[in-house]
């Protein structure tokens, strides 16, 4: 799925530069616990998350994530947004909760990662 | 007998410092990138780079953390001036931990850091005196 359609189905805003919004994205993580998204996500992944701190972007960096969606109607900081563009990670926000943003995503096609 | 080290970096991590945490371990995973490792070692590293460093964070009073890259392997050590761990054993237990709410509430403390680093590592070693401060030794074997 292209992040344009994520973009589209989440009624989301982009927070970085419209470009990333050709991204592919193959499967997807919603999480709020930083570790786990260490322990168990693959490249090419969308994180859903609501949280904003500059670790979520640290995070997403080490782990190869291009894309994040902030639900919640939740904005990172301007340094943290500086952050993400300077590490090519694009970034949606979405005024729906983690729960109805991954059912939507799920209902279109978009599967998790895998981690059985 | 000392024997070569092809390239080594030293970091000091600051307790607390959520601002600049992780930039250490960002450094670590450029230089990897730069030196044309492959990409599912430069992934380990950056795991375990990044987990011992936000525990350097959290967990400790301050400490080091050093990248050393060998021919055959990398290194990633970390070494700290406590408060050092009671129960090593329980601390590398998934699912414990005695992280505080500034920490949770970056989305860290799941328990999952420790056992995380053990599983991404070809060799894994920890010492820990209470009191003193806490010596891990991170290995990845190249190719
Ligand atoms: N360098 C350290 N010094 C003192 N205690 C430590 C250190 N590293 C880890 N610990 C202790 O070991 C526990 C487990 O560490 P681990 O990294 O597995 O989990 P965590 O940091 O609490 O949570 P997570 O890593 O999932 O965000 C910590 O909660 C802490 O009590
Ligand atoms: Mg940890």
């Amino acid at each position: 799925m292209k992040l344009r359609e994520v973009k589209e189905i989440l009624d989301a805003e982009c927070l970085t530069d419209e470009a990333c919004l050709d991204h592919e994205v193959e499967h997807a993580f919603g999480s709020d616990l930083m570790s786990d998204v260490l322990a168990f996500v693959d490249e090419n992944t969308l994180l859903l998350t609501g949280l904003v701190n500059p670790q979520v972007i640290r995070t997403a960096e080490m782990m190869d994530i291009k894309q994040i969606v902030f639900v919640r109607g939740k904005r990172p900081a301007d340094g943290t947004v500086r952050l993400a563009k300077a590490n090519g990670i694009a970034l949606l926000s979405t005024r729906e909760i983690l729960f109805t943003a991954c059912g939507k995503l799920y209902e279109k096609g978009l599967r998790g990662v895998s981690i059985l | 007998m000392t024997e070569e080290v092809a390239a080594s970096f030293d970091y000091q991590i600051e307790k607390d410092d959520f601002k600049i945490a992780g930039s250490a371990s960002s450094h670590i995973k450029k230089i990897l990138k730069q030196l044309g490792l492959p990409n599912p070692l430069i992934r380990r590293a950056s795991i375990i780079a990044y987990e011992l460093e936000i525990n350097l964070v959290i967990h400790t009073l301050g400490g080091s953390m050093r990248l050393e890259v060998h021919p055959d392997r990398v290194v990633i050590l970390t070494e700290d001036i406590g408060p050092g761990i009671e129960d090593v054993d329980q601390a590398m237990t998934e699912g414990y931990s005695t992280a505080n709410d500034t920490a949770r509430e970056m989305g860290f403390g799941a328990g999952m850091g420790l056992p995380n680093i053990r599983r991404c590592s070809d060799e894994f070693s920890i010492r820990s005196t209470l009191g003193e401060g806490t010596w891990i030794r991170s290995e990845i074997h190249v190719g």
